[in-house]
């Protein structure tokens, strides 16, 4: 029997091996560092927001979600030069957040995901932004067109990526 | 109580977790010093990270030097040509650019400046950034064993790129000039105008603490002012794009960066800046046309016209005084409009020396020639065509070139002026004159023939009394006028 790390003993309720669950944050991770150099205009995408949207929504536990978010937030923040918490916030409530909108409502179809993605990554970026200007004094610009614009291009990938995931789910 | 809890139990974890990283960013944030020793948590991740982005890096510039080393040669033979007419054309330029730099130097030195060299630099291989916009780093392949310290300036062939912000193991993160946070001391190059470089949030570059009274041109360069003890003093940072009104009687100052931030490969990490007063050559300025006529072979002295002829058109009546031209044997590949070289070509005028550096402000002629840079076999522009100091006594030649330059050929004549008294020996252009090359330039046809005598134009020109002694220091332009021929 594998080693497994979920969960909430509910209906749909999915876990994962311990080598995924370290394996694919830290691909994410990498990815979004490595990629923008060659493709910039990857840098839209936050491939770390989605690992932890997808975690959150298929273990459906609200501590296992804000703990991921929490994990690999900061994760992200080690890789730039700012105060590290700030990612670490913003995806520690995104993670919850999500978790707690999977326990309520069925969020395995396509367009219930893209409707969360982009839910949550509009989330995140208040989050972020809040605690960038507020806490570390960055001097951020806020634009809907491009906040927008993101949150549709991460939902759209979110779709494709969530179904490759969800080979790797394995039922409780 | 436990109830509680129990019952919020979710909420609670949430909010002291929340509260456990803001604690610490409040932490990070109070103690943030450039001293301050990196957190282990990154070190952790980057050394995770890098391995894996140094390999993908490694195997990609293998894949891509195996390709275009061995196997994608075409166009390669064309291209060695090209490169070494390149080779040739800057080596030319490199004579005039180190008489420049030799006579700055020795400015300076009598100034008692004190300049900064780039000494020694590391080449890196940028293998990582950190993946978000509102941080704008990147990694590179090189760290403290390689002499990369914090503070390093990160430079490009094209401009400058950033500072090295953290020394890690195996790596190290070089905070681009288009992140809010950075700060770069750059000034104009024409205005010579300070400023400070910053990015934006959005990740241009902009210029700030410009005052609003000054005027800015867009297309004008920007150069390091090395005021923030980081990078030298004039490597490129990038060219004004836009000017507006910015806050509190400052200039808003878009800049586009020389170097392609977005686009980076390899940098150059300047690891070590010498400060020194530059030294002076013993040996004395040597000026570039100098170096050139006495390298090339001359064209053999012709005997004297009559005056009473007029020149023939299409080739150029050279005067005994005068050298012949880099143009007339020069074995220079060039193309049409690099450095504007007036004779580039066989066909090209000869060029008088003196006159032609006096006409172009002090220049060499051919920092004199590069101004205009249209010149071409047929017909060199009278911008790059050296002005004859001395016109025509008689009034059939002026019929035929009103200041001296033919018409038909556009060539610069200075004909003997057979008519005139014996020219003074030597005549001395004021400073002032020799400052602007449009002041300058009436010089050429300030001596007028009046009833056959030629006078020095009292603007332009110094009386000729004394032959003065040239100091070292003066610009290199120290015309004589062209002795006539004996008659």
């Amino acid at each position: 029997m594998p080693l497994t790390y979920t969960s909430q003993d509910q209906i749909e309720v999915y876990r994962f091996s311990v080598g995924f669950t370290i394996v694919v944050p830290l691909i994410a991770v990498f990815l979004q560092a490595f990629i923008p150099l060659k493709v910039q205009f990857f840098s839209i995408f936050d491939l770390p927001l989605l690992v932890v949207i997808f975690f959150a929504v298929a273990r459906r536990s609200q501590v296992a979600g804000l703990l991921t978010g929490s994990i690999i937030g900061l994760l992200q923040d080690s890789l730039t030069h700012q105060p590290i918490g700030v990612y670490g916030i913003a995806k520690t409530v995104v993670g919850y957040g999500a978790s707690s909108l999977g326990v309520k409502i069925d969020v395995e179809n396509a367009g219930a995901r893209f409707l969360v993605v982009l839910f949550f990554y509009v989330i995140h970026e208040i989050v972020y932004f809040m605690v960038a200007r507020g806490l570390v004094g960055l001097t951020l610009e806020w634009s809907w067109a491009h906040e927008l614009g993101s949150a549709f291009a991460n939902a759209i990938l979110a779709v494709g990526l969530f179904a490759l995931l969800d080979r790797f789910k394995q039922r409780t | 109580m436990e109830s509680v809890f129990g019952r919020y139990r979710n909420l609670v974890i949430l909010v002291f977790a929340l509260f456990l990283q803001v604690i610490a960013l409040g932490v990070q944030v109070h103690r943030t010093t450039d001293t301050e020793p990196t957190r282990l948590i990154r070190v952790w991740v980057v050394s995770a990270v890098t391995p894996f982005e140094k390999a993908i890096v490694w195997v990609q510039s293998g894949t891509a030097s195996l390709w275009h080393n061995y196997f994608y040669l075409r166009g390669v033979r064309q291209e060695n040509r090209d490169l070494k007419a390149e080779i040739q054309r800057l080596r030319l330029e490199q004579v005039r650019l180190n008489q420049d730099a030799e006579q700055a130097r020795r400015l300076q030195s009598l100034l008692g400046f004190r300049e900064q060299y780039i000494s020694k630099t590391v080449p890196a291989q940028v293998i990582g950034s950190s993946g978000s916009e509102q941080s704008r780093v990147v990694y590179i392949d090189k760290d403290k064993n390689d002499g990369v310290k914090t503070g390093d300036a990160v430079i490009t062939v094209d401009g400058i790129v950033g500072k090295v912000s953290r020394v890690l193991p195996g790596t190290s993160q070089v905070l681009l000039i288009n992140d809010q946070t950075s700060g770069v001391g750059a000034l104009l190059s024409k205005s010579r105008l300070q400023g400070v470089l910053r990015g934006t949030p959005a990740g241009e570059v902009i210029l700030e603490k410009v005052m609003s009274d000054e005027t800015v041109q867009a297309g004008e360069n920007v150069v390091t002012s090395g005021g923030d003890r980081i990078f030298p003093k004039g490597l490129p940072v990038g060219v004004v794009t836009r000017v507006s009104q910015g806050p509190d009687l400052f200039l808003n100052i878009r800049v586009k960066p020389a170097a392609n931030l977005s686009k980076l490969e390899e940098v150059l990490v300047v690891t070590n800046v010498k400060e020194m007063q530059p030294a002076q050559q013993q040996t004395g300025p040597v000026r570039a046309i100098d170096i050139l006529t006495d390298r090339l072979p001359s064209v053999p002295e012709k005997p004297a016209q009559d005056p009473s002829k007029p020149p023939v058109a299409g080739s150029a009546a050279v005067s005994p005084n005068t050298k012949p031209g880099i143009g007339a044997n020069a074995n220079v590949i060039a193309k049409p409009g690099d450095m504007g070289l007036a004779a580039k070509n066989g066909s090209a005028p000869a060029v008088a020396k003196p006159q032609s550096t006096t006409a172009q402000g002090g220049t060499s002629p051919l920092a004199a020639a590069s101004s205009n840079g249209t010149s071409n076999s047929s017909a060199p522009t009278d911008a790059g065509t050296p002005k004859p100091q001395v016109e025509p006594a008689s009034n059939k030649p002026a019929a035929s070139s009103a200041n001296g330059t033919s018409k038909n050929s556009g060539l610069a004549v200075v004909k003997p002026a057979t008519e005139q008294k014996p020219a003074p020996p030597a005549v001395k252009i004021s400073e002032k004159t020799l400052s602007t090359g449009s002041a300058a330039q009436p010089a050429g046809n300030s001596v007028k023939p009046t009833g056959g005598q030629a006078k020095p134009a009292s603007t332009a020109v110094n009386p000729p009394a004394k032959p003065k002694p040239q100091p070292q220091t003066q610009p290199t332009a120290q015309p004589a006028m062209p002795e006539p021929p004996p008659q």
